[in-house]
């Protein structure tokens, strides 16, 4: 079976469950479109965890760019004394810091560009939601027990593809800011911890090959700066 | 033919493309099983692209059945797991 055959069984089920759970296709038109505001707010919700989660980052990052300044002084002091080691554990850091700032500014955009599809999905959503109102009262209007049936099967299989189309994006919205939010929890402790030189949940290669990075950035750190303060 | 593409929209399409789509849609499946990301990511964005260029978009006001429910493009490998597992990937 392909891959959109099962695509469209994961949200066909949705919709049978919302078919099957009343005898009177009235109460499944109320029904489905309770549904669809509480989806609504959901989306909502979603933009709003988005939005404190990327403010959240930002803050993080402003956070490390006071911190640079702060090593920078620390570097040159240490040069001052002719403490080179201390100069080059000082620069280390700061490289380590810098690749923090750049690794946060990839997943402030990350969560930027989900809060614009999470606007998007909004409204797109409102303007389904109030296109489903109208229909749904004109259904009960004219209703006749024979005809209701055909008409509110249409209305309610469209809206609630639509309503599974959303929680998909919805939930793949709330997956992503989750891991997110673990990572930046995970920052903080390093930051308090002056650990960030330390980042976990790196393997072998990925720390040598960092370690590496680091290490040519402080070499060419650490003649500027005494080419800078001439040591 | 109406196409709904996840997390995108609907798309109306005439009914000849489907056997094009039938064949990206096995590779993607072969794609799947080998683990095969670069590939699947390929393949997929493919698809998704057929339908768009050969399709027009319905008015967002629209509420109407699909024929046909494809996955976004960027769904990644191990989302696509999930569907196939049967697990499901929105929450009741």
């Amino acid at each position: 079976m392909g891959l959109f055959k099962r695509m469209e069984i994961v949200v066909k089920s949705k919709t049978s469950k919302l078919l099957d759970r009343f005898e009177d296709p009235r109460e499944t038109l109320d029904y489905s479109y309770q549904k669809q505001l509480e989806l609504l707010q959901q989306v909502k919700r979603s933009t709003a965890t988005v939005v404190t989660t990327k403010k959240r980052l930002e803050l993080q990052r402003a956070k490390l760019q006071q911190n640079m300044q702060k090593l920078d002084l620390q570097a040159r002091d240490a040069i001052s004394a002719e403490r080179e080691d201390l100069a080059r554990l000082v620069l280390e850091r700061k490289k380590a810091n810098e690749i923090e700032i750049e690794n946060l500014t990839t997943q402030i955009e990350e969560q930027e560009i989900e809060q614009q599809k999470l606007i998007q999905t909004e409204k797109k959503l409102s303007a389904k939601i109030e296109a489903f109102r109208t229909k749904k009262e004109t259904i009960k209007a004219q209703y006749t027990a024979a005809e209701a049936q055909v008409k509110v099967k249409e209305a309610v299989t469209g809206i609630s593809e639509e309503m599974a189309d959303v929680g998909f994006a919805i939930g793949r919205a709330e997956e992503k800011t989750e891991t997110m939010r673990a990572k930046s929890a995970a920052l903080d402790e390093m930051v308090e911890l002056g650990a960030l030189d330390e980042i976990g949940g790196e393997d072998e290669i990925e720390r040598e090959l960092r370690k590496m990075q680091t290490t040519t950035g402080v070499d060419t750190e650490l003649e500027k700066l005494r080419a800078e303060m001439g040591k | 033919m109406i196409i709904r593409v996840i997390n995108e929209g609907q798309y109306e399409v005439n009914d000849d493309l489907l056997d094009d789509l039938n064949k990206l849609d096995n590779e993607i499946v072969s794609l799947l099983e080998s683990g095969d990301e670069t590939g699947f990511r390929d393949v997929l964005s493919e698809f998704v692209s057929m339908i768009r260029d050969n399709g027009t978009s319905l008015d967002p006001e629209t509420i109407v059945e699909s024929d046909l429910i494809v996955p976004p493009e960027d769904l990644t490998l191990s989302e696509a797991t999930k569907v196939f597992s049967g697990e499901g990937l929105i929450p009741d």
